[in-house]
């Protein structure tokens, strides 16, 4: 609180040069485009996300129309022209002649859309059991803790592993495995924000003006919660992404019609091992692409979004 | 400390009730028992009397008490895929697991530690940050794609090293295992290396953190001020305090190496537990799936129930918070 108030009192010492506005979100801006690696962690997921949401534009081929694929061209280097002549394959194709170039596109739209669908629910219901438990506080705060606390002992891939052995495959389960074993991620984040904000002045003034519960929790101690929330699920999208790859890999997440980058590199694997590498290799550095972007960002929004490291 | 092991035995006593009501919830209320635990195969009379010998002719409090009384005795039915009791299959197969996750452990902590400390004292080096970024890659890159990578550098490409299987064994104790000779160490090395990293970069992650931190202490100062010998203050003093939360942490991950040992040993054929549950879930040999599921839940009570009176006896203000 006090270290929010400070620039105000000494603003006119260093105060912006022209009519420049020192708010909290130009603050924000200015600290995180000051980190050359965050800023290049932002510029390549930008472009990976461009490539997604583009990529019927952007891909050669379409890699799951069946007519436009040739089994002559299969398991072509990077760089060989098609049997036609009419285009080039600059990271080769798979066993079914497909480019790999477009089935990377159609990937990481499959990998960012799961990802996204899973951490935005997994926030929700994090959020909503977090809120509650920091809000009711005693036996109803003890029993949500415990639940999170014994299944935060097993490891993520574990809960997702079990879920789809239980569930079976497609793209509703996998979301539904990945949400069963993040949200307690959440859940504990937010309610030790929330625990601390609860006991500040502005939650003691809301209720003494006699304003709902209901208000009180979403208007007033939500969004001072968000900080490091944010953080977390952007970490989480990451390991969300990776979870999800993983259990493509091991054959439990997505059913072959829907391609993930982790099925890429799965369907790959055996021609790994005569030397085709290309096939595991490009879909694996679009994945690893992936991630390192979303954990630099994830990175530096924790050092900017951090109330202990702000100057 | 007596009442507190009392205490905390008996909460992972409930929890393993909780964990196994859970699972016998999802495996006989959601689906078909009759499906799950029998033989599709079987015939109708094999059915019938596989059906009265499981007691799903049963009400179903009754079926939960005949599940933990078959669990508490290791009866989880025969695996479908190999015809021998599903508990059979799996403690075959655990030695290997086993091997693998204490061989990744010691890379983990023999590179770890002194790559933390390292870091800790020159945070500002090169080398110091290039440990660092290590370390990072360590935590983001998904452990399947490194073991592919690995096998691509070291199988494939240099062919130096073999890319699956566990390769000749030799008996310990009665116990098979690999890392006693060359021929079956080599086996051993690239699959241990890829279930390490994450380890390795969280032990490196924790040494350096302790270490900076140790290092700014009055004991610290003391020492250099007594005029003891750098190596002496690093090896003796820091490194005496900073091993608490290391051993504690390492103690947690153990649990969760066995369980990322799912992955290792899919991408490297490694015949121990964790590629067995992957083949069961594919055939859907469902006994081997339950009685996995059991085991590895009680495998993380125990952990647990390990690792907290362990920190309990190390540092007794967790008891006293406890009480």
């Amino acid at each position: 609180m006090d270290r929010e108030a400070l620039p105000s009192i000494t603003a006119p010492t260093h105060a912006p040069v022209g009519n420049d506005v020192d708010t909290p979100f130009r603050r924000f801006v200015g600290d995180f485009t000051a980190s050359k690696l965050a800023m290049f962690g932002l510029g390549l997921l930008v472009l990976l996300i461009l490539c997604a949401l583009l990529a019927p534009l952007l891909s050669p081929q379409n890699p799951y129309d069946l007519s436009q694929l040739d089994v002559v061209d299969s398991r072509l280097p990077p760089g060989s022209k098609n049997s036609a002549g009419t285009m080039t394959y600059w990271l080769g194709t798979d066993d079914q002649g497909r480019d790999m170039l477009s089935a990377i596109f159609y990937g990481l739209r499959i990998s960012l859309g799961v990802g996204v669908a899973a951490t935005l629910a997994a926030l929700a219901l994090g959020l909503a059991v977090g809120l509650a438990a920091a809000y009711f506080g005693g036996r109803v705060d003890s029993m949500i803790m415990r639940i999170v606390d014994m299944q935060l002992s097993f490891p993520a891939i574990l809960i997702a592993l079990v879920l789809l052995a239980l569930l079976g495959q497609g793209v509703d389960k996998i979301v539904i495995a990945l949400v069963a074993a993040q949200w307690a991620y959440y859940a504990r984040t937010v309610r030790s924000a929330a625990l601390v904000e609860r006991r500040k002045e502005y939650i003691e003034a809301a209720s003494c003006l006699g304003l709902s519960p209901g208000r009180i929790v979403f208007r007033h101690l939500l969004p001072n919660c968000l900080p490091p929330l944010i953080v977390v699920a952007t970490v989480q999208v990451a390991a969300a992404i990776a979870l999800e790859a993983t259990l493509s890999f091991l054959g439990l997440g997505l059913p072959i019609t829907e391609p993930s980058l982790g099925l890429l590199i799965s369907n790959g694997y055996t021609y790994l091992l005569s030397g085709k590498y290309w096939i595991s290799f490009f879909p694996g550095v679009a994945l690893l692409a992936t991630i390192v972007a979303i954990n630099l960002v994830a990175d530096h929004l924790r050092d900017v979004l951090n109330p202990r490291l702000q100057r | 400390m007596l009442v507190y092991i009392v205490r905390r035995i008996l909460q992972s006593l409930v929890v393993l009730l909780v964990m196994s009501l859970l699972v016998f919830v999802a495996v006989y209320a959601i689906g078909n028992p009759v499906d799950i635990m029998i033989n599709p195969q079987a015939d109708q009379a094999d059915r019938d009397a596989a059906i009265h010998a499981l007691g799903l002719d049963k009400p179903l409090w009754e079926q939960y008490g005949l599940f933990l009384q078959h669990a508490v005795t290791g009866n989880f039915g025969k695996s479908f895929a190999y015809n021998v009791s599903a508990i059979e299959v799996i403690f075959e197969r655990m030695p290997a697991t086993l091997e693998l996750a204490t061989a990744a452990m010691v890379i983990g902590i023999v590179l770890g530690i002194p790559l933390g400390l390292w870091a800790g004292l020159k945070p500002d080096s090169a080398s110091g940050k290039s440990i660092m970024t290590l370390s990072i890659l360590g935590f983001s890159l998904p452990t399947f794609w490194v073991g592919l990578m690995l096998i691509m550098t070291f199988s494939v490409w240099l062919g130096w090293l073999p890319s699956s299987g566990r390769g000749p064994t030799t008996e310990l104790l009665g116990v098979p295992v690999s890392f006693l000779t060359w021929e079956g160490a080599k086996y051993l090395i690239l699959p241990a290396t890829n279930l390490a990293l994450f380890n390795l970069a969280l032990i490196i992650r924790l040494t350096r953190a302790g270490t900076r931190e140790a290092l700014m202490q009055d004991y610290v100062k003391f020492a250099r001020a007594k005029g003891l010998s750098n190596t002496r203050v690093v090896g003796v003093h820091v490194l005496k305090n900073i091993l608490i939360p290391i051993v504690t942490v390492i103690g947690l991950q153990f649990g969760s190496v066995i369980a990322f040992a799912i992955v290792t040993e899919s991408v490297f054929a490694w015949p121990g537990m964790g590629k067995l549950i992957i083949d069961s879930i594919n055939v859907l040999d469902r006994p081997v799936i339950v009685a996995y599921l059991m085991i590895i839940v009680a495998l993380f009570i125990l952990i647990n129930l390990v690792v907290d009176l362990l920190y309990s006896a190390l540092d007794p203000r967790v008891r006293l918070a406890d009480a």
